[in-house]
């Protein structure tokens, strides 16, 4: 399998990638490790006309300690992201989903600016980023404009990404207590997407923020079971409403009605965890 | 068309290809090095795993230009120059690591990539290490044994 023609352009600097972006019009698209884009081009699910290469932007791979927050170069692999000493001690729950991501040959390719950028709901990271509160930077002709992880994900495969803008760094804000911290992701086979996966971050408090992987079109915030918790509801009234406001699909991997079951049980397990290590 | 260029087992390649030609096809086509087998092409099965600076990737998932300039190690550059074989085929010859072996050239690959990261895995860290890789022969069993004793073996 190989994807349908098109004409490839290697960018040595964001300005140079959005000049490019802005010469080629809507239906080239940005290329960083590829492995969400690369085996879409195959399946001819995208056809773009032109590929902008920003996988050599080395000035977007870093991860560095900002004080409150961790700031993420967006071309970061997931095998750099899960190796990081600094996201280790400040986001731990960042540093293992990233190295849940795949398998070891799709973490050293892969980065995390592309799995945010392709918005796919049955990702880990997005889910995970938005659980922590985090915010995306993006960069287009007119200047920076930060975005909040709450407000980034449109729809399946839509972000708040306008054509011709790059997403160039993910911040983190440190959890008061990092490692109150939990990552459940049901799979068939080690390597597959979750069929549902959950992340949470707690506190020292009742409150967590819980977000479920692939439980509608984008990635979801359990808002009525962090209700719930904020409130003092135990932890198994809590998850019972981890479904509520979400819409998942029927696939041959899980009903509708199984994956609301899944994400029941892994939120409840997810926010026992994250208390546990609190 | 593009001219690439890699240094693949240590040597130049050079070549005019197709924007859109996959690093597994140029080293199989072009470079004329087929002990990267093609498997599932959909970055699931590891079989035309390769290194790619040092690191495992799966060859059918990324593009020729992605790797233009830079050093791409198959199967064939793990041998030395008198044809003694590397710490991971030697294992997997001693301890029976394949049956019919198409996924061989990916799972030593994938080894020597892991083993260059963790040289003293446990066993656990072998089998979550090997998630990209799919034996359908072998139950992988021998396979962890050989990676593990060419971790064992580089320790002495």
């Amino acid at each position: 399998m190989i994807p349908a023609s098109f004409t490839y352009h290697r960018a040595s600097s964001v300005d140079e990638a959005l000049a490019l972006a802005a010469d080629l019009g809507e239906d080239a698209k940005f290329l960083a490790g590829g492995h969400s884009l690369l085996p879409m081009m195959k399946l001819r699910f995208a056809v773009p006309t032109d590929l902008i290469d920003v996988g050599r932007i080395t000035e977007l791979s870093y991860v560095r300690d900002e004080g409150t927050y961790v700031a993420i170069g967006a071309l970061t692999r997931h095998h750099d992201v899960h190796t990081s000493p600094v996201l280790a001690s400040q986001v731990p729950l960042l540093a293992h989903a990233a190295g849940q991501v795949g398998d070891p040959q799709i973490r050293h390719r892969g980065t995390i600016g592309g799995s945010v950028a392709h918005a796919d709901a049955a990702s880990d990271l997005p889910a995970v980023l938005l659980a922590l509160d985090a915010t995306f930077v993006i960069r287009g002709a007119g200047g920076a404009r930060p975005v909040p992880a709450g407000e980034f994900f449109k729809s399946i495969f839509e972000t708040a990404l306008e054509p011709g803008e790059l997403l160039t760094e993910v911040q983190v804000p440190k959890p008061a207590v990092p490692s109150a911290w939990s990552f459940q992701k049901f799979t068939k086979r080690a390597i597959d997407w979750a069929i549902v996966g959950v992340a949470v971050q707690a506190g020292s408090g009742d409150a967590a923020q819980v977000a479920l992987i692939n439980m509608g079109l984008t990635p979801l915030r359990a808002s009525a079971t962090e209700a719930a918790l904020d409130s003092g509801a135990s932890v198994a009234d809590a998850a019972a409403l981890a479904a509520e406001g979400t819409s998942p699909g029927s696939d041959l991997h899980a009903s509708a009605s199984f994956r609301e079951h899944l994400a029941r049980v892994l939120v409840r397990r997810a926010v026992e965890e994250a208390r546990s290590r609190s | 068309m593009s001219k690439v260029s890699l240094t693949v087992n240590g040597k130049e390649v050079t070549a005019e290809v197709e924007d859109r030609t996959l690093l597994v096809h140029f080293l199989r086509d072009v470079a004329d090095l087929t002990a990267t087998n093609i498997g599932c092409e959909t970055t699931s099965c590891g079989a035309c795993t390769v290194l790619l600076d040092g690191e495992s990737v799966k060859s059918c998932t990324v593009l020729a230009l992605q790797a233009d300039g830079r050093q791409v190690t198959t199967l064939e550059g793990l041998a030395g120059p008198d044809g003694s074989m590397s710490p991971v085929q030697k294992a997997f010859h001693e301890n029976h690591g394949l049956q019919c072996g198409y996924c061989t050239p990916g799972f030593v690959m994938a080894i020597t990539s892991l083993l260059a990261e963790n040289p003293q895995p446990t066993e656990a860290e072998v089998r979550a290490g090997l998630e990209g890789n799919i034996c359908r022969c072998t139950g992988y069993h021998n396979i962890v044994k050989a990676a593990l004793a060419a971790a064992s073996e580089a320790a002495q």
